[in-house]
């Protein structure tokens, strides 16, 4: 499992029915390519989350298939339609099958 | 007593960088956006791609794609070792087709966006990127 894995994440605390809300969220990772090399030429091997998906009320919002080519503490920034209160789950896939999760709630009003 | 001692460094050059990065495959950038597209004709435009024109720093480019009614959209960077960055798949709560995040440019090069829009066509556009300081382990 990689060390200091921390989720921040930002959904507004309430909001209207049908309303649009930004959510920004990041992920301390170092998202090791797989490209690189160390001190003595050799491959530094990939450790990289390969996927990321938001849901709220259990239907998905997005979901993301990552690449190495994602920069180190990746971070995304989208737009759901809520329409009722809820949690909305955030949950990271990692290379070594660790799963991060982060929920947060919305009130509507 | 004289002591004399030379050092030559004729093999062992201290900085000696050279570039890791392979020959970009463009062959291989059009077998996935064919994988994404199932071979489909895809329309110019439709899609927005923004990303800056120079980015110092290649390790982490903000980028941000969108485009109405798409249900998924790849990322392809064309000069990058391995070309797929990510790609968005949109699901019924999404609010607009949106999405920003940062991504590693190995160096100046184009980045492909392709959208699936949910009446099953695609669209394309691509923007080029000049990148000052190399990401990828570069």
């Amino acid at each position: 499992m990689a060390k200091g894995v921390r989720p921040r994440v930002k959904v507004p605390k309430t909001a209207s029915s049908g309303d649009v809300v930004t959510i920004k969220c990041l992920i301390s990772h170092k998202m090791e390519s797989g490209q690189r090399k160390d001190k003595e030429g050799n491959k530094i091997p990939r450790s990289i989350i390969n996927r990321f998906t938001c849901s709220l009320a259990g239907e998905t919002i997005i979901d993301v298939a990552m690449e190495p080519a994602i920069s180190t503490n990746p971070y995304f920034e989208f737009d759901a339609t809520v329409t009722e209160s809820g949690d909305f789950k955030f949950v990271w896939h990692d290379d070594d099958g660790s799963v991060y999760e982060e929920v947060k709630t919305i009130q509507v009003a | 007593m004289e002591f004399t001692r030379r050092e030559t460094m004729a093999t062992g050059g201290a900085a000696v960088l050279t570039a890791m990065m392979p020959v970009p495959s463009f062959a291989m950038v059009d077998d996935l956006v064919d994988e994404f597209t199932g071979g489909a004709d895809m329309a110019e435009g439709g899609v927005n791609l923004v990303a800056p024109e120079i980015a110092e720093n290649g390790n982490t480019v903000p980028i941000e794609v969108s485009a109405d009614g798409a249900v998924a959209i790849m990322v392809l960077a064309t000069g990058n070792p391995l070309p797929p960055v990510a790609t968005f798949n949109f699901g019924p709560l999404a609010g607009e087709s949106r999405a920003k995040t940062r991504i590693r440019l190995a160096g100046t090069q184009d980045i492909v966006a392709v959208a699936k829009m949910a009446d099953g066509s695609f669209a394309r556009t691509q923007k080029t990127v000049k990148v000052t300081i190399g990401g990828c382990g570069g």
